[in-house]
């Protein structure tokens, strides 16, 4: 997500940067550029002329172009209009209402809604400890009900037992008695999708929302959603009181145009994003971090957020403290290993890290694929118990038995030997080595932290000598979660940072 | 459902009232613009973000908008004029991949492989395609490889049910490889003509998933080396430039043969039909209208074109 957008919106202002001064005209060219580059992320065309128009009238005077750094305020402006196009403050969904609490999802066919609903369920159930259930008023897609009944049954959420033959303003009456009666806290309404020309099924959309009078009325949209979505936008805010946005398939290479649009279009905030297809890969909005994602500074708060959601507290001591000793044995890597994978891998981590947007394309470029990290494991669950806590075992025939058990080779155990050697060498060094020290305060790097720039403790990526035990900082601030080293470029991307 | 009560309009009937909320928009646009007359730079700059809310992308609305100024610039013009002459270059464009959908007689079974990103119709189109082949008295079956999405067997079932096929289904989670492998040996057995095989929706950015379907694409190939026949992605009318990358990634990956656009009936122009065209030259077999069993219409370029800048309508 945002890549696209990221990179054009990049090349622009590397442009703009590279030069001591800066004319007006410099300026009107820069954003000309950077108005194709938003058409071309789908951004909705009302919505990219008035943004350029807002950066044109702030970036063109005398202030910006008799700066010390032009460049560098150019891009500030740009990054503030963005965090104001996209809505400054965070909007949490709000089920703080006499129970039952009523969220209705409404949107376009295949938008999402259904997912949507079930990790929305799961998310007020598991983090703020709700009851929640879930009614279906979908009577129109064949097995739509059948679908949120199963992923209910996934997310331990209870759904609305499906009868046949009722109409959705029914189901909602009957939905909202049961939530009552059975002492839930939130009830969750989704709805059939529709086309917002449907005059039928837009009134019946109606009816429901005023049987319901729910507290969030969520507009689900498919972010790869093109132009299009200023029209959804409209029609559906024309028809219901939308509370909310909620943006899906972020994880989709869709350029960003949708979510910037939806906030200026609907005057409305967006309040989730869904990321991924397993049931808990819903995020919360930041305006602030999305728009340093999309001018390439990395959501550093963001990934440590990710990362104490994911860790396991307990382990991540252990093997803490095992690291202040010195001692990390393969186990610990194979730990290792698990949490980067639950963490989104090395491209889901890359893109949060400041100026590591082009990095993580690197890697793909490079050809190094995140099944390296499973033939990792697998040598490493090919060892015994011995072995893992000494890897110094290993002789020849060992490694031979190793590779033929994990189904790989002799180089790559060494490989990985190598790596983790150089792992435990710079745990000892790093020891009691923090967030502070790598990054400085995580929470001032989107203000303080101008585009572009690596932080001095940026972490080498390929380039680095093969095996990058350095690679990302280990402990990455938080005990026990350090990315474990990444294979050597394939593809030999030796690539110098820009500084 | 309702495809009872609705009056049997014919293709263009039909197109057009889907695409008429959709046009309204472009072609009061092009009449608000064409009050002036005159074509000049400012004109031809509004025009091109007109076309550019088309989803036509900014360097295909860029080219047309080149291809209209040629032999007009600095002349007047009316708004009828540059309807006509819009639609004309939008179908030039269109008119080499308006091909519909052939089946091989000699394969036993034509096998269909249908792919493409969450949520843009795959099932619901497959529903309608075996409604189509069943009316035209071919023996259909379908697959259910969607063994990801919850309750994505029990949808295509519904349709079998239907359409009045037989639906080869597995569990929910199982390999889909194996039951593409699976439903061809069946389908082979039973002399089918067509096999349908639903995917799971996959974002195309998503490496595992699109080695996963590589993978039916391998497996089905052991039973049949020319299977699959087509494999049709679909894409969602609503999609905008990012259908681009869906038509690579997919055509990569598995082979596309062609393509079927979905939904429409809202107020999406489909205009990254146009820039699809000209970028991967894959064929467009039908569009999807409606949610109905027979919202599935074979695409016409010259009516489409004029549908999407509204030529028909002055």
């Amino acid at each position: 997500m945002f890549d696209t957008l990221s990179d054009r919106l990049g090349k622009v202002f590397d442009g703009l940067r590279g030069r001591g001064a800066l004319t007006d005209s410099d300026v009107v060219e820069a954003l000309r550029e950077v108005r194709v580059a938003l058409l071309e992320a789908d951004v909705a065309l009302p919505v990219a002329k008035d943004f350029i128009e807002r950066v044109r009238v702030k970036a063109v005077g005398q202030d910006v172009v008799r700066s010390v750094t032009p460049g560098q305020q150019v891009v500030k402006i740009v990054h503030d209009e963005l965090v104001e196009t996209l809505g400054r403050d965070p909007a949490p969904l709000n089920v703080d209402h006499a129970p039952p609490a009523i969220i209705m999802m409404v949107g376009l066919q295949g938008s999402g809604k259904t997912t949507t609903t079930a990790k929305i369920a799961k998310r007020l159930q598991d983090r703020q400890k709700k009851k929640v259930l879930m009614a279906s008023l979908d009577t129109r897609r064949p097995a739509a009900m059948e679908q949120l009944k199963i992923l209910g049954e996934q997310v331990s959420v209870a759904t609305l037992p499906i009868i046949e033959g009722q109409n959705p303003v029914s189901i909602a009456a009957r939905a909202i008695e049961a939530a009552r009666l059975g002492g839930f806290d939130v009830l969750i309404l989704d709805t059939a999708g529709r086309t917002h020309v449907d005059e039928a099924l837009m009134h019946e959309v109606g009816e429901i929302y005023n049987a319901a009078s729910p507290s969030e009325t969520l507009l689900v949209v498919d972010s790869l959603t093109g132009q299009d979505a200023v029209n959804v936008a409209q029609s559906f805010g024309g028809r219901l009181d939308i509370s909310g946005v909620v943006l899906t398939r972020i994880d989709g290479d869709g350029r960003g145009g949708a979510a910037l649009s939806m906030r200026a279009v609907t005057g409305k905030p967006i309040k989730l994003l869904g990321v991924g297809e397993k049931m808990d890969a819903l995020e919360d909005f930041h305006p602030e971090r999305i728009a340093g994602r999309i001018l390439g500074m990395g959501d550093v708060v963001s990934l440590v957020e990710k990362a104490a959601d994911t860790i396991d507290q307990a382990q991540a001591e252990k093997i803490a403290k095992k690291m202040r000793k010195g001692e990390f044995d393969l186990d610990d890597l194979a730990e290792q290993l698990r949490q980067m994978k639950r963490m989104g891998g090395i491209q889901g981590l890359m893109g949060m890290l400041p100026g590591m947007g082009k990095m993580g394309k690197q890697i793909q470029h490079a050809n190094i694929d995140e099944d390296v990290f499973k033939h990792q494991e697998a040598i490493i669950s090919s060892m015994t118990k011995k072995e893992r806590r000494d890897p110094k075992l290993l002789n020849a025939s060992r490694k031979r038995r190793v590779a033929a058990g994990s189904g790989t080779a002799v180089p790559e155990i060494n490989k990985l030997l190598k790596m983790h050697r150089q792992m435990a060498d710079m745990m000892k060094k790093v020891g009691k080595g923090g967030m502070k020290q790598m990054f400085g305060d995580p929470g001032a790097q989107l203000d303080e932290m101008p585009a572009g720039e690596l932080p001095s403790a940026a972490p080498g990526l390929p380039g680095q000598p093969p095996g990058m035990g350095a690679g990302v900082p280990p402990g990455m601030g938080l005990p026990g979660l350090g990315m474990p080293g990444m294979p050597g470029p394939r593809g030999g991307s030796k690539k110098k940072r820009k500084k | 459902m309702s495809e009872d009560k609705t009056d049997r309009k014919g293709f263009f009937a039909r197109l057009t009232q889907g695409l008429t909320k959709s046009t309204t928009r472009v072609s009061d646009g092009i009449s608000g613009i064409f009050t002036k007359a005159k074509l000049d730079e400012n004109t031809l700059q509004d025009l091109e973000d007109l076309l550019i809310t088309s989803d036509l992308g900014a360097e295909t609305a860029a080219e047309v908008t080149t291809a209209l100024a040629k032999d007009r610039f600095d002349k007047e013009v009316t708004a009828a004029d540059v309807k006509t002459a819009l639609a004309e270059i939008v179908a030039t464009k269109l008119e080499p991949i308006a091909k519909p959908l052939v089946l091989d007689a000699d394969a036993k079974p034509h096998v269909i492989l249908m792919v493409g990103v969450n949520g843009t119709g795959k099932t619901t189109t497959i529903g309608k395609l075996a409604h189509q082949f069943k009316t035209d008295g071919k023996r259909v079956v379908l697959a259910a490889g969607d063994t990801f999405r919850a309750a994505a067997v029990e949808q295509l079932k519904i349709w079998g049910t239907r359409t009045g096929c037989d639906v080869i289904a597995g569990d929910v989670g199982a390999d889909a490889a194996g039951l593409a492998y699976d439903a061809l040996a069946k389908a082979k057995a039973d002399n089918a003509d067509v096999l349908l095989i639903d995917t799971a929706g996959r974002l195309q950015n998503r490496r595992e998933l699109m080695d996963e379907l590589a993978k039916i694409v391998r497996v089905i190939k052991k039973l049949d080396p020319a299977a699959p026949h087509s494999v049709l992605l679909v894409l969602d009318a609503t999609t905008g430039q990012n259908a681009l990358g869906q038509a690579d990634a997919f055509t990569e990956i598995a082979g596309v043969t062609g393509l079927v656009m979905t939904k429409l009936d809202g107020t999406a122009r489909g205009g990254i039909l146009v820039a699809l065209a000209a970028r991967t030259g894959l064929p467009i077999h039908a569009i999807g209208i409606g949610e109905a069993i027979d919202d599935l219409r074979p695409f016409a370029a010259d009516e489409f074109a004029k549908a999407l800048v509204g030529a028909q309508m002055s």
